[in-house]
């Protein structure tokens, strides 16, 4: 009998999933690439990648019947990770070319950058360093873990995570003057605007944290 | 002021890593790979990989050895090289590529970068111009290589590929490149005065006031060596201290 895949990256039909699935390979096995709502379901960790606009997110996810299987995955506190537009779709809506529901697992939006104090290109192509809001314990036992504060990691982005709560931002940012959320959390449910996969020895680490966080 | 990217970049003929002078009289330099896993453990913040006679041969990349190449790299990778379909970009993209360079296809069938910005997104297509200058501030955009004329203005085609959708250029001037005199400043002024999206500087890096003139004179965002990285000229280390000490952000380690 097929050993159950501990891990499964969800393949909505946006982006390339070729170097997150090389990096989560270093620390396990146990991965599926899927599309498949019944295979996602019994995974025990999931990875929500992507990259496009956010309406192009949702109606990947929409077309193949995954909206309410990542929203139960959630439900039942089994860990998740968003990367980039997959971060942006864990949040209630979206204003990328209109407004969009999301998946609406933390409350909050998905905004444009205004108009940036040091007047820098949008979007934000390039390393920026990432800090917790108050006090690097804040990182403890979270995909943060253990990176030092101030590391750097890449960001390719114009649109930023807003969360309602202030609470569910795990980490921030700073692009052209301006501060912005770097990654979300609400209980098992991470959510990085940075791409770990591309982040170097860093982003490496926090992908080891999050399959270190799925229960064997 | 942000952190510059500091890229080095590979071009690739058959299984090696060469550099030339004005992008001819080609040596060989030594083994993708070994380069690119020395890079990437020295800090850079990308790499470019650029088959540079794919187009001229009418050639497809060589995907295996991409993947080979891409495989420990956990970077922003940069792929060009005889790109013509999105097909081709799906292969680059499936071989451990994050972005396509699009040059010579792009001049030829314009309609192509719309067509490949709105399957991939904006992020992913980097138009790259080669530039020679013809008189001041006029420079003819030329394909395959560095090899063959196309009568467009290269400013002209730039504008153009911005309306057309592309998320990021790349600027080469011909008659710097591998002279190790510096950037042409003139040039890359010349795009960055307008570009809304990043802009890479290539072409002539031979010393570490070169790649400070393309950022503070050039205002590059970004800056692609080859052959100070190869020949050891200096570490992307030492050039990242010296910039700190020029008041310059790059990523740190």
């Amino acid at each position: 009998m097929r050993a159950t895949p501990k891990l499964v990256i969800v393949d909505y039909g946006v982006g390339n999933l070729q170097s997150l699935g090389k990096a989560v390979k270093l620390f396990t096995d146990q991965l599926l690439v899927s599309e498949d709502p019944q295979e996602i379901s019994q995974a025990d960790g999931l990875i929500l990648p992507g990259v496009g606009a956010f309406e192009a997110g949702m109606s990947g996810l929409g077309i193949r019947g995954l909206i309410q299987t990542v929203k139960k995955f959630a439900e039942s506190r089994k860990p998740i990770l968003g990367i980039c537009l997959g971060a942006q779709l864990l949040l209630s809506k979206g204003f990328e070319f209109g407004e969009f529901q999301g998946l609406d697992i933390i409350a909050g939006k998905v905004v444009r950058f205004p108009e940036l104090p040091e007047r820098e290109k949008i979007p934000n192509i390039g390393w920026s360093q990432i800090y917790p809001k108050s006090d690097a314990s804040s990182w403890n036992e979270t995909v943060l873990k253990n990176i030092p504060e101030k590391s750097s990691v890449y960001f390719v982005h114009s649109y930023i995570l807003a969360p309602d709560a202030r609470e569910n931002i795990l980490a921030l940012a700073n692009y052209g003057g301006y501060e912005f959320c770097a990654a979300v959390r609400q209980g098992n449910v991470y959510g990085c605007q940075f791409h770990p996969e591309k982040s170097g020895p860093v982003g490496i680490k926090i992908i080891e944290n999050f399959v270190n966080l799925i229960p064997n | 002021m942000k952190n510059i990217r500091l890229i080095p970049r590979l071009d690739i003929k058959g299984p090696n890593v060469v550099k030339g002078i004005h992008t001819e009289g080609l040596r060989v330099v030594g083994n993708p790979r070994e380069l690119a896993q020395r890079y990437y453990e020295e800090g850079a913040d990308e790499i470019l990989y650029m088959d540079i006679v794919a187009s001229l041969y009418q050639r497809n990349l060589d995907f295996e050895l991409l993947k080979s190449v891409s495989d420990n790299i956990f970077i922003p990778f940069t792929v060009g090289g005889g790109v013509r379909t999105v097909h081709d970009i799906n292969n680059a993209l499936r071989a451990g590529a994050d972005k396509v360079a699009i040059n010579t296809y792009a001049i030829h069938h314009p309609e192509f970068l719309p067509e490949a910005v709105k399957k991939f997104g904006a992020q992913c297509i980097v138009l790259s111009v080669e530039a020679k200058k013809i008189r001041e501030g006029k420079w003819e955009a030329y394909t395959d290589g560095g090899r063959e004329k196309t009568g467009l203005d290269a400013i002209e085609w730039i504008r153009k590929g911005l309306d057309l959708g592309i998320g990021e250029i790349m600027i080469t001037s011909i008659d710097h490149d591998g002279t190790k005199k510096g950037y042409e400043l003139e040039l890359v002024k010349a795009v960055t005065s307008f570009a809304p999206v990043p802009v890479i500087a290539h072409g002539g890096a031979g010393a570490l006031e070169h790649i400070r003139e393309a950022i503070l004179g050039g205002q590059a965002d970004a800056v692609a060596a080859s052959s100070i990285f190869h020949y050891n000229l200096f570490s992307i280390g030492q050039l990242k201290k010296y910039l700190l000490e020029e008041k310059i952000k790059t990523r740190t380690l």
